[in-house]
């Protein structure tokens, strides 16, 4: 149960960069992507932040050299470009060598173009092409079709917000249970009308840079991003003789079953998850080094999440940060982001920092960890929470 | 590794099919080309408080997943998981219209809050109180089908023994128009009895919830044993048969070991050939069933084919209005489930007498 399952490529795209290196730099030089919304036209600019990819949707066209008539979602575009980095960075060349699959996370799928061609599409005969894109699946079979995935288990996962991190977990157990040789796993998801009015409804969001776990914390910043990890059985690691960047340890889904979208005051729901993950990796609590927590700044979120973290790990905190200062909440891609940004914790030993943090929350006495810090890491933690009730951890390693 | 359980199975579907005494004996005839899901009782089941706040596909999905439970006999599961192709689509355009007509002021966020995919298994969970693992797939025609292999994998391995597995889908009128225009669904209303000969494009567009509790646990009660399943994210027609064939071999069967097959025919003239050619070639000399004429087309309109394949193997019937051949076997033991959509996402799911 304990052995992990090799990560051997990845890929990202996010409001801090376009790929994992500029992510990485970003990161260290604590540069966030939190800005004004630029590519939508919403009544809402003045009072909110995102973290935008400053790319229009023209630009990532050219870029992809789709053609004119194509009916790619802006959720499509950005997945397809982490997923290629991923494959890319893994030495893929013959993806049809092994028997390779796909699980993508999505919450907002086609919903940007439905939004914006909606009694449009009842008439006008150019935009009906997206009608089709609208669903969930449809930019997970695009991202599959342009990497030449065929014939192969492809599916979605929409959990709201955990639902990359559950992406990256089903794909662990794919290849664990050897159904697969090989999977790209993580999540995909663009700013849309519908999410910014959305969160305003519920009065979550920030109308300036969020400040996860702080004291004075006025909501999150919605972000959009996509990433994406290459997983591989351990007879492909070995049969191609593949440099392994991390493995995912352990993983753990769990409901918080208190509220549609609140989550309990006591975490119930996260605490679980992390319990279940570290028995899946076979760890204690202090066998933790770094904790890459959903953190999103929201009133709610974080007062419940450090509770559950408090529960877990008690009086044996290790350093914990919320990278979403930098790219602000990229709802179902988070998962997959904060996975990058965990394997790159990994790797370079460090710590990220948890940016715009000023004031404890006078409920307990959690600090996250403010500058960068250079650390030997072993393991590092990640959390992810959603509406629904649904709470992931997933546990990355630097040995298996 | 532990072998694989259907231990209950309820449906809401345009017929009257959530009563488990009766098995298609009384066909609600429909001539349309969009139909709904013929209503239970939602107050016998659910809150009226609470009912007035779903919509549609929550009150299917809570509905029979509870049927489901009832009819296995347990209280709680280890997991709840749920697939739906489109996902809340009435929550869905009731925002989205709202956000344009009144140009993004005034919203309320009940309906953002509801408009989530994961909407009905979070309320199957909280109405449980079922802090278990909790999953939605979304993936088109085989959303259900990822469900069903998620819920086999952590059953054959042992980390759960119980399972809580739906598909749920509802119509959303607007959607539904929009997809009229692009002749997804069929131009002209149609009987039940011309639905595979209209000899037009698109299917009739249908709403329904299916659910069935999977287990590593074999009960007398048990419906069937489920031998395998897969998904294929594309498949050419040329290709399918020995797809099937090399499919079924992995299960250590030939196409002529199986009793039966429940095919996804849905009456569209540019994909139902994938089924077509089956019938014609490797299934000629087996007995074949259809159901999409009954219940109509959805992204998770299979787990009625599993349902009714379900059925068939527990009470060794067949309702004639399912045949789609004379054929006659003796008796139904292992049965395979062959569904697409559109010529994508096709799906295979075996099944056996238990």
């Amino acid at each position: 149960m304990s052995k992990g399952v090799a990560i051997t490529g990845m890929g990202i795209i996010s409001a801090i960069g376009n790929n994992v290196a500029e992510n990485f730099d970003a990161l260290i030089n604590q540069k966030k992507g939190i800005t004004r919304v630029d590519n939508i036209k919403t009544i809402q600019r003045e009072e909110i932040m995102v973290g935008e990819i400053k790319f229009t949707n023209d630009e990532l066209i050219a870029q992809l050299g789709l053609p004119p008539e194509n009916n790619f979602s802006r959720t499509a575009m950005l997945g397809v470009i982490a997923a290629k980095e991923a494959i890319t960075q893994a030495g893929i060349t013959d993806i049809k060598k092994y028997k390779t699959g796909i699980v993508s996370g999505t919450s907002v799928g086609g919903m940007d173009m439905t939004e914006k061609y909606y009694y449009e599409y009842l008439t006008e005969k150019e935009p009906q092409k997206y009608i089709e894109s609208h669903h969930a699946g449809d930019s997970t079979q695009k991202i599959a079709e342009q990497l030449g995935i065929e014939e192969s288990f492809v599916t979605t996962i929409s959990t709201a917000c955990s639902s990359a991190a559950n992406a990256i977990m089903l794909g662990a157990r794919l290849i664990k249970s050897g159904k697969l040789d090989r999977v790209v796993v993580g999540g995909a998801d663009c700013l849309s009308k519908f999410t910014i009015n959305g969160f305003k409804t519920l009065m979550i969001l920030s109308d300036t840079f969020n400040t996860p776990f702080d004291e004075n914390r006025k909501g999150l910043n919605l972000g959009e991003a996509a990433a994406y990890l290459v997983l591989e059985s351990d007879k492909v690691v070995k049969a191609e003789n593949k440099k392994v960047l991390a493995y995912v340890k352990g993983y753990g889904n769990a409901n918080d079953a208190f509220h549609q979208t609140a989550s309990s005051d006591n975490g119930d729901g996260a605490t679980l998850a992390m319990k279940k993950a570290l028995k899946v990796a076979n760890l204690n609590p202090s066998d933790i080094d770094y904790i890459n927590a959903h953190g999103t700044a929201t009133g709610n979120n974080d007062l419940s999440e450090g509770r559950a973290i408090l529960r877990i790990f008690k009086n044996e905190m290790p350093e914990f940060s919320s990278t979403k200062a930098y790219t602000g909440h990229t709802l179902a891609a988070a998962g997959a982001i904060e996975a990058v940004y965990s394997v790159l914790a990994l790797q370079e030993n460090v710590i990220f920092p948890n940016l715009n943090f000023k004031t404890q929350m006078k409920e307990f006495n959690l600090i996250p960890q403010t500058e960068l810090k250079k650390k030997e890491l072993n393991t590092v933690l990640s959390n992810s929470l959603g509406f629904g009730g649904n709470c992931s951890t997933v546990i990355y390693s630097k040995e298996a | 590794m532990k072998k694989v359980y259907i231990n209950s199975i309820a449906s809401i579907s345009p017929q009257k099919t959530f009563e488990s005494a009766s098995f298609l004996d009384d066909i609600i005839e429909y001539n349309d080309n969009v139909i709904p899901a013929f209503d239970p009782n939602y107050k016998e089941h659910i809150p009226p408080a609470a009912a007035r706040r779903m919509a549609k596909g929550i009150k299917m999905g809570v509905v029979a997943s509870k049927l489901a439970m009832e009819e296995a006999g347990i209280e709680t599961v280890d997991a709840i998981i749920t697939g739906t192709g489109m996902g809340c689509m009435i929550d869905s355009e009731k925002f989205v219209s709202a956000i344009i007509d009144n140009n993004e002021q005034y919203l309320t966020p009940t309906s953002f809050i509801q408009s989530t995919h994961n909407t009905v298994a979070g309320q199957i969970a909280l109405g449980m109180e079922c802090k278990a693992y909790n999953f939605t797939y979304v993936h088109s025609a085989i959303s259900f089908e990822s469900a069903l292999i998620d819920a086999k994998m952590q059953l054959e391995n042992n980390e759960a023994n119980n399972i809580l597995v739906g598909g749920v889908e509802e119509l959303g009128a607007h959607t539904t128009n929009v997809h009229r225009v692009i002749n997804h669904v069929k131009p002209e209303p149609v009987t039940i009895s011309e639905v595979l000969n209209s000899n037009t494009e698109g299917a009739v567009f249908s709403e329904g919830a299916n659910f069935f509790v999977v287990s590593n646990d074999k009960k007398d009660s048990s419906y069937a044993e489920l031998l395998a399943v897969e998904t294929y994210n594309t498949l050419q027609k040329d290709k399918l048969s020995e797809t099937i064939k090399n499919f079924l071999e992995e299960n250590n069967l030939k196409p002529e070991d199986l009793d039966l097959v429940v095919l996804g025919n849905n009456g569209d003239v540019d994909f139902d050939g994938y089924y077509n050619q089956l019938s014609e070639n490797i299934f000629k000399n087996t007995k074949q069933v259809y159901y999409k004429h009954l219940v109509g087309e959805n992204n998770t309109v299979s787990a009625f084919g599993v349902w009714l394949a379900s059925k068939i193997i527990k009470t060794q019937q067949i309702p004639a209005i399912v045949n789609l051949n004379d054929i006659e076997s003796a008796e139904t033991n292992i049965v395979l489930c062959y569904n697409q959509y559109r010529g994508e996402n096709h799906s295979l799911v075996l099944l056996k007498k238990c």
